[in-house]
């Protein structure tokens, strides 16, 4: 791997590109963290809330007197009690004009829409007690008929989730680029039409979600600690939700353990955690159990996908048409109907094609809320394009490599607009390819392949290919406007040159494991040329960080290291005009490398960028116009998407007897860009890897024909553990991006977008001489042993 | 309510308590020993895992009585005077973390395996850590971690000492 150092324009090239040991490690190593759950205040309550058994019902009586009879318990609220001044959940993100936009009370008040909403809820002085008296609630249901199935929900006569509404049907939203798909069928020699099912799956983040509010009721103020990914978004929605003015309400997300966009989120709890602590003027914590979160934490994922792709006998692409039903569950979460317009953009990914003609309808279900989930949207299109690109591939009797290498962007077509109107800066797929191909033995592998095949080993070995690409960087405002989205795609930072040399970088990002506080560092310590160790991150508390669009959708350093480096380069302008007034030179004759300003030709006059920012604070006679403070900030608003890829290839091996599958060799080669610290970049890709094969062998929430939610535990939804993932081997190639100065791409959710149709791929390829063209995800041991029995019939 | 003592991370406490306290919301609400954490409620997920009189525990299955006379190790009593044990260093070293959530529970699981096993391979790590459960590294540097951590033992299992996390060279060297 290089870990070649990327200078910046003023910077010293000293940290950028170098693997340093994060400075998050010591308080987590340690147990000195502050976990939102670890937080005890004085006289702080317990909330615990009683959710719907049910999927769907009226609600006919809530009785919550018993409750207090309990002890230890000081009140109980049903929604009728508290819905009084709450407004609606927020969905931020309407994605057309006449899209179906249901009341989402925080909690429910006439009627549940799924297992899991919220119906009552109990402050006690301790958990426990808490959790005893949700059983003294009385809730009376009638039962109303569930809402499951995508395509019946859709049908004349469906039961319907928001009766008010009269439809079933969330919005419908269309795209159709270049000539029209009927047009370019006709002339089409091969046509393949699939379906694919994109399960539902539980984000699992290791820490539960936990809320603590702590009021000062003297001057109607707030803190809320929360384990969000959101602190910044969640203040301003928490204001518009519960009226509290958004100047009172300090929302600080500590400590978070993982999110994976489960925490990218306004939530029920929040607010009811906020409305009760205001009622009854006392701090109050919320933390969900394992299990509560799988019910009421939102999915991800939860579409039908029908995928048609028109091509040549050469196996030149010249069409693609996707129709999309996508699960909305039972209500529009903060950006739910948008995820399946993330992925509209991704579907033709590195590929040339004449035309191109996308739709998503969204439905409502009875069923967990969906929002995003690692690769929101480009998980699934990726999936999508790369099963049928294979599927074209045996359809044509080509080489699944040879087919991508026959449509693909060359490398000297970049800048390049595809088909649906994404302008990809940079990119070499040949190079990512090729390496990849190297690394992982291909053709010594397809020859062991035939050879076990010919000799009819009853354990084959299947190979899998996923070349890549995603949208991420979220995102520049003026295309997050046409997309209707409520924001912009902005963020923020400032650096504070405190007196005596040390900095402090603010940031508008909200990591919860990424490194920001070690990556951040390095991007300012180059700019600024200080010690590496003389920079504090501070990040996730409204108050010392006021202005950010936080952390998802991998857009943290194209984004906000972005917003840091320039900042950071303001402050050298800055200065640079202290530096002239103390070293009686004109800013043109100032020179700035490693930290220091000096004077040409005469080296000897210098003042180090620390220095000057004591200077500056103590100056008393700086020249009019010269501000005395460095300090800077800068809000960032990105002029394109970044486009990372890369070339994915996963060898499995596929026991036809028992249905076992297990991989043996996975290999990736990603380009995210120049990278700022390489040690982080490789585990981003680990953990990606990780979930995204997780999708492709063994996660599914799984509901009944009530509409229960079967898996709903960690003893029955498999996040797998070490002995179910392999060793990866994983390299880069580097070509940066074009819209940022750092050149960086984002990594946050590469590997989760790649890795699944990959590791299908290699299923399915491994049991295509038997007959099986297709596997449902998850391909867990029953279905690939079913689908050879059903081939071999 | 029963009484209980317990020795924890070196200290000794007595507390009168009910008897269906879990041992880690002893640890966490009683004592404000919030560095082992609650990941799951169906002990699948390992982040709350101790050491109890020797051997690991998921302390979200053990109630606090049942840890009475005990002593139990957690993530906080395993640095000695600021000096982090060779598995700690070797998590930091290695990148065998993201989020942190799972780690305490990783780091008592790996070091009951190297107490077991000071040498093992890559996929007895593997084995030995499959009641732990991580969302965010993939687990590549988490077993990187723990084989870097065996190589710096001694042949007897007990663990060498090791400079101050502090005096660790910061940068990565994998």
């Amino acid at each position: 791997m290089t870990d070649q150092a990327v200078a910046g324009e003023t910077g010293t090239g000293r940290e950028v590109g170098r693997s340093r040991l994060r400075k998050e490690d010591a308080r987590l190593i340690t147990g000195q963290t502050t976990w939102t759950d670890n937080i005890q205040v004085a006289g702080m309550l317990h909330l615990a809330v009683l959710r719907s058994p049910m999927a769907h019902a009226r609600i006919t009586r809530v009785d919550v007197a018993p409750a207090l009879e309990r002890p230890g318990v000081l009140a109980a609220f049903s929604g009728a009690d508290l819905a009084e001044g709450l407004g609606s959940l927020p969905c931020a993100w309407p994605v057309t004009e006449d899209i179906v936009l249901p009341d989402h009370p925080p909690i429910a008040v006439e009627e549940v829409r799924y297992a899991g909403d919220p119906v009552a809820v109990v402050v006690a002085r301790d958990r426990y007690a808490a959790a005893d008296a949700l059983e003294a609630i009385e809730v009376d249901y009638d039962p109303l008929p569930p809402v499951l199935d995508l395509e019946d929900a859709l049908a004349e006569g469906a039961p319907l989730v928001h009766s008010d509404k009269g439809t079933n049907r969330c919005y419908t939203w269309p795209l159709a680029t270049g000539e029209s798909f009927a047009a370019v069928r006709e002339r089409a020699e091969v046509t393949i039409k699939r379906r694919y099912h994109q399960q539902r799956l539980i984000p699992s983040a290791m820490e539960p979600r936990a809320v603590v509010v702590t009021p000062l009721a003297a001057s109607g103020e707030y803190t809320m600690y929360s384990a969000t990914q959101i602190p910044h978004i969640l203040r301003i929605m928490l204001a518009t939700v519960t009226g509290i003015p958004e100047h009172k309400l300090r929302v600080i997300a500590p400590d978070v353990g993982g999110g994976f966009g489960s925490k990218l989120q306004v939530y029920g709890e929040e607010v009811l955690a906020l409305a009760v602590a205001r009622r009854l003027g006392r701090p109050v914590k919320w933390t969900e159990s394992r299990s509560e979160g799988h019910l009421a934490t939102h999915h991800g994922r939860g579409m039908i996908q029908d995928i048609e792709v028109a091509a040549t006998r050469e196996g030149r692409l010249l069409g693609l048409k996707v129709d999309l039903l996508a699960d909305m569950g039972a209500y529009l979460m903060l950006v739910t109907p948008g995820i399946p317009i993330l992925g509209a953009f991704m579907y033709p990914a590195i590929y040339k094609m004449d035309s191109y003609e996308f739709t998503c309808t969204g439905v409502f279900t009875t069923r967990t809320p969906t929002d995003a989930y690692r690769g929101a949207g480009r998980p699934e299109a990726t999936f999508a394009i790369e099963r049928i690109m294979d599927e074209l591939a045996a359809e044509l009797g080509l080489d699944p490599v040879e087919l991508r290498r026959r449509n693909w962007i060359r490398h000297e077509e970049f800048p390049y607009t595809t088909i649906a109107g994404l302008t990809y800066d940079s990119g070499d797929y040949e190079a990512a390819t090729a390496k990849a191909l190297a690394l992982f033995g291909y053709d010594g592998l397809r020859a062991e392949q035939r050879e076990r095949a010919e000799r009819g080993d009853p354990v084959r070995l299947g190979i899998g290919v996923s070349t890549f690409t995603e949208m991420c960087g979220l995102a520049p405002s003026r295309v997050l406007r046409d997309l209707r989205y409520g924001a912009g795609g902005w963020e923020a930072a400032s650096i504070r040159m405190l007196p005596t040399g040390k900095v402090e970088v603010v940031t508008g990002t909200s990591p919860h494991g990424q490194g920001h506080e070690t990556c951040w560092s390095q991007i300012a310590a180059d700019v600024l040329g200080v010690p590496f160790e003389d920079v504090e991150v501070l990040h996730g508390d409204t108050r010392s960080s006021p202005q950010g669009m936080d952390t998802y959708g991998s857009r943290s350093l194209a984004v906000g290291g972005e917003a840091v480096h320039r900042a950071a380069t303001t402050v050298v302008d800055k200065a640079r005009k202290v530096a002239a007034h103390l070293l009686e030179a004109s800013e043109q004759d100032l020179e700035f490398r490693e930290g220091v300003f000096s004077v040409k030709g005469s080296p000897e006059a210098r003042r180090s960028i620390q220095e000057i920012a004591f200077e500056a604070f103590t100056n008393h006679d700086l020249p009019d116009g010269v501000e005395p403070s460095i300090n800077a900030e800068h809000v960032v608003d990105p002029e394109n998407f970044s486009f990372p890829h890369g070339t994915h290839l996963c060898a499995v091996e596929v026991d036809t007897e028992t249905g076992r599958t297990w991989i043996r060799s996975y290999v990736c080669v990603d380009d995210v860009g120049h990278v700022v610290n390489p040690m982080i970049v490789e585990g981003q890709v680990h953990g990606g890897l990780a979930q995204g094969i997780a999708q492709a062998l063994y996660e599914e929430a799984v509901y009944d024909d009530e509409g229960n939610l079967v898996s709903g535990s960690m003893a029955d939804y498999l996040v797998p553990s070490a002995a179910d993932l392999p060793e990866f081997v994983t390299d880069r190639t580097e070509t940066p991006a074009s819209s940022n100065a750092l050149g960086v791409k984002g990594v946050g959710e590469a590997g989760t977008i790649a890795s699944t149709p990959a590791v299908v791929n290699a299923v399915v390829d491994a049991l295509r001489p038997l007959g099986v063209t297709d596997v449902r995800m998850p391909c867990t041991p029953e279905r690939v042993w079913r689908a050879v029995r059903e081939a071999t019939a | 309510m029963t009484h209980i003592k317990v020795n924890v991370d070196g200290t000794i406490y007595e507390d009168d308590v009910e008897p269906r306290l879990l041992l880690v919301h002893y640890l966490r609400d009683r004592l404000g020993l919030t560095g082992t954490p609650i990941g799951c409620d169906t002990s699948n997920c390992g982040a709350c895992t101790v050491d109890l009189d020797g051997a690991t525990a998921k302390s979200c299955s053990v109630l606090a009585v049942q840890a009475d006379g005990c002593a139990v190790t957690t993530v906080q009593g395993l640095a000695k005077d600021g000096e982090w044990t060779p598995l700690q260093r070797a998590f930091h070293e290695q990148h065998g973390l993201q989020c942190g959530y799972c780690t305490p529970g990783m780091i008592m699981a790996a070091r009951d395996l190297l107490r077991e096993n000071p040498h093992p391979t890559a996929e007895e790590v593997r084995g030995a850590l499959e009641g732990n459960l991580c969302r965010c590294t993939g687990y590549q540097n988490i077993v990187r971690a723990v084989l870097a951590a065996a190589g710096q033992q001694d042949g007897s299992g007990t663990q060498a000492q090791a400079p101050s996390g502090q005096q660790v060279t910061e940068e990565a060297t994998a």
